[in-house]
């Protein structure tokens, strides 16, 4: 049995019309319909992660990665209407909720996002209040959680930042101020401070420099791995998802083009994209 | 407009004999209590259903005023619209009734309401005020009406209305517990002075407007009706008689009063009263005493240079202050002014009940000790 499913998943932006699916995708190449303009950001997209697994999500710049991540992570703040005009159609299922994920009410959505489905963002900003202290920053999750008791508050933090490899004695110090590195555990830690179900991490390691991205990187495994939490990762470096995901979905134009363990995908590429892919890297 | 435009010359050596030669023609033409019966209606409508929904802000079209929005334009509206020719009303403006705002909203009130004004608070049927809630018990049949710079508790963490209107809507308060959560991490203990958050029947959070935490206790299962109105924002909210209100804390990091350790004002000798610093070497009394309280400070600063010479109950005239020239006075001028006369006079002394609950010095706990 799955944790989460995703079925059909398909978001564009704009109005739509038509023959917009038909007109896009990998076979037509482009995400834009030439009819009515609207961008497909990703369409019938179908996948599912079970409890403990990771599962990678490559592909290029704009193929529709962070758009399926966010709509997996329930991002939207607005539900069906979406910002800028975006609409999300499909149905998400989760072991912890009956019914489609994507019809649920603000408040179940929140509750929802704040313990059991977790996103890291891919800009630090969406993610993180940089004006609060970082210890604040992950505290927000637990005092939104309920949590009323300043110690327990305060002594759960402080694991986290141990657990995340953040220095404890940054705990309280403007979140602006810390490197980037930090910021992106910070995250990490925010990401897994009520110890949810499934954490999606949007391009974990763009902008880092090599060293602290296999930095980040190992602390994640090891923290998933000691936790047993399911995981979605998406990145355009098939290094990371190498490292991290059992199995890989490859997306271009918004559509999946491959999936399958990441070993294979690896190794035996069957799409023609997908050999590019993996010949401009390795 | 030129000169020749004025019918007369109005008199300019006295304020009280220009607008006595004033007085027959401004008024005529005005409604009772200034305001017309569409605009007094709306904002009653407004009241009505901010007592119904306890701590929701309810618009209002807060109609322009005869002074300048944020003077306590909101709180005069609430004030015009409920006060009836027979009512009393008193006006206190941080914790004074004789500044000249407050003096002036009075006067407003007698010239187009014909109501009787009161320094009293025992005795007045509507109370206006700004940033305090008055020492003595306010009692059921008793409307409190504060005046509201900011109406919105969660301002303070996200400056966006639209995002902080969604937030009350879902009953989201994470931002707000951070702030608190990082206030503590900064002082130890929850550290706002002014304009406690606080929780409202459950549900809603609300700005109390910038009362001293001392007052917010008071708000808490009260017998009177407190209605905030804000002029500038257009908003009326309310907290109905016996309404849970309770400001936020942690657990092991209470919610505290402000605290004057070895304090007792200067001119009624009072211990159990909310006291504020009086520097008589810059300013004259009554102009710090009545603003000392904005942001609190006056009094939770107090501790700090005490050089132990408050021993001295050798107050009586006032004048003569201490060797640097600071004096604790009470906030509350008009429970001062009875508290001279009789010093032991309780915040309850003119009900018949004893169990009254009104903030600091008055709990279970506190009558405990000093019952007589």
């Amino acid at each position: 049995m799955s944790l989460l499913e995703g079925a059909d998943l398909t978001k564009i932006y704009g109005d739509g019309c038509e023959s917009c699916r038909a007109r896009t995708g990998d076979s037509a190449g482009t995400n834009q319909c030439p009819v009515c303009g609207s961008v497909v950001a990703c369409a019938d997209v179908n996948l599912s992660v079970a409890e403990g697994e990771v599962l990678g999500i490559v592909g290029e710049s704009g193929s529709g990665k962070s758009s399926l991540a966010e709509t997996l992570a329930l991002a939207a703040d607005d539900g069906g209407e979406g910002e800028s005009g975006s609409r999300i159609e499909g149905e998400i299922r989760y072991a912890g909720h009956e019914g489609n994920l994507l019809e649920v009410d603000y408040e179940t959505r929140h509750r929802l996002r704040n313990g059991d489905i977790s996103l890291v963002h891919q800009h630090v900003r969406d993610g993180l209040e940089l004006d609060f202290s970082g210890g604040g920053n992950v505290a927000e999750k637990l005092l939104s959680a309920g949590w009323r008791n300043y110690e327990a508050v305060r002594e759960r933090v402080r694991s986290l930042f141990e657990e995340t490899e953040i220095p404890v004695g940054r705990m309280d110090d403007p979140t602006h101020t810390y490197s980037g590195g930090m910021q992106r555990r910070v995250q990490i830690a925010r990401a897994l401070a009520n110890d949810p179900a499934v954490v999606v991490l949007d391009e974990p390691t763009t902008g880092l420099d090599v060293s602290v991205q296999a930095r980040v990187l190992d602390t994640f495994r090891r923290v998933q791995r000691e936790e047993g939490v399911a995981a979605i990762v998406v990145s355009h470096d098939l290094g990371v998802v190498r490292l991290l995901a059992d199995r890989t979905l490859v997306m271009r134009h918004g559509r999946v083009v491959e999936s399958g363990l990441t070993d294979r995908i690896m190794e035996d590429p069957h799409h023609e994209y997908t050999q590019t892919l993996i010949n401009s890297v390795i | 407009m030129t000169e020749t435009d004025r019918p007369e010359t109005t008199p300019t050596d006295a304020v009280d004999s220009a607008l006595e030669s004033l007085s027959d023609d401004g008024l005529e033409g005005y409604n009772y209590a200034y305001l017309d019966e569409h605009t007094k209606r709306e904002v009653r409508r407004s009241i009505l259903k901010a007592i119904a929904v306890p701590g929701h802000q309810v618009p209002y079209a807060s109609r322009p005023m005869p002074l300048a929005r944020g003077w306590g334009t909101g709180g005069i509206q609430a004030s015009l619209s409920i006060l009836g020719p027979e009512d009393t009303f008193k006006v206190i403006d941080q914790g004074a009734d004789e500044s000249v705002n407050a003096a002036n909203i009075r006067r407003l009130a007698t010239e187009t309401a014909g109501v009787e004004t009161t320094t009293d608070t025992t005795d007045a049927d509507v109370i206006q005020t700004r940033h305090r809630i008055p020492e003595e018990v306010v009692t059921d049949d008793q409307i409190l009406v504060l005046q509201v710079p900011i109406t919105d508790a969660l301002r303070t963490v996200d400056s966006s209305d639209a995002a902080n209107r969604r937030r009350h809507a879902h009953k989201n308060y994470g931002k707000m517990w951070v702030h608190l959560y990082e206030n503590v991490v900064e002082w130890g203990e929850i550290n706002i002075a002014a304009r406690y958050p606080t929780m409202v029947a459950g549900r809603y959070l609300m700005d109390p407007s910038p009362i001293p935490r001392w007052d917010v206790p008071k708000l808490d299962d009260a017998d009177a009706l407190f209605v905030f109105a804000a002029g500038r924002e257009a908003r009326i909210y309310a907290v109905p008689p016996h309404t849970a209100v309770e400001p936020l804390a942690f657990e092991d990091r209470s919610f505290q009063v402000e605290r004057f350790p070895d304090q007792a004002c200067d001119v009624c000798g009072s211990t159990d009263t909310y006291l504020t610093e009086v520097d008589d070497a810059s300013e004259s009394a009554g102009s710090t005493g009545s603003r000392g309280g904005i942001d609190g400070s006056g009094g939770s600063r107090g501790g700090i240079d005490d050089d132990g010479g408050s021993d001295a109950a050798e107050t009586e005239t006032g004048s003569d202050a201490g060797d640097d020239g600071r004096r604790y006075v009470c906030n509350d001028t008009s429970f001062c002014h009875k508290r001279r006369s009789n010093p032991d006079l309780p915040r309850d002394h003119h009900l018949d009940r004893d169990d009254v609950d009104w903030g600091p010095g008055t709990t279970a706990a506190d009558r405990g000790g000093e019952s007589t």
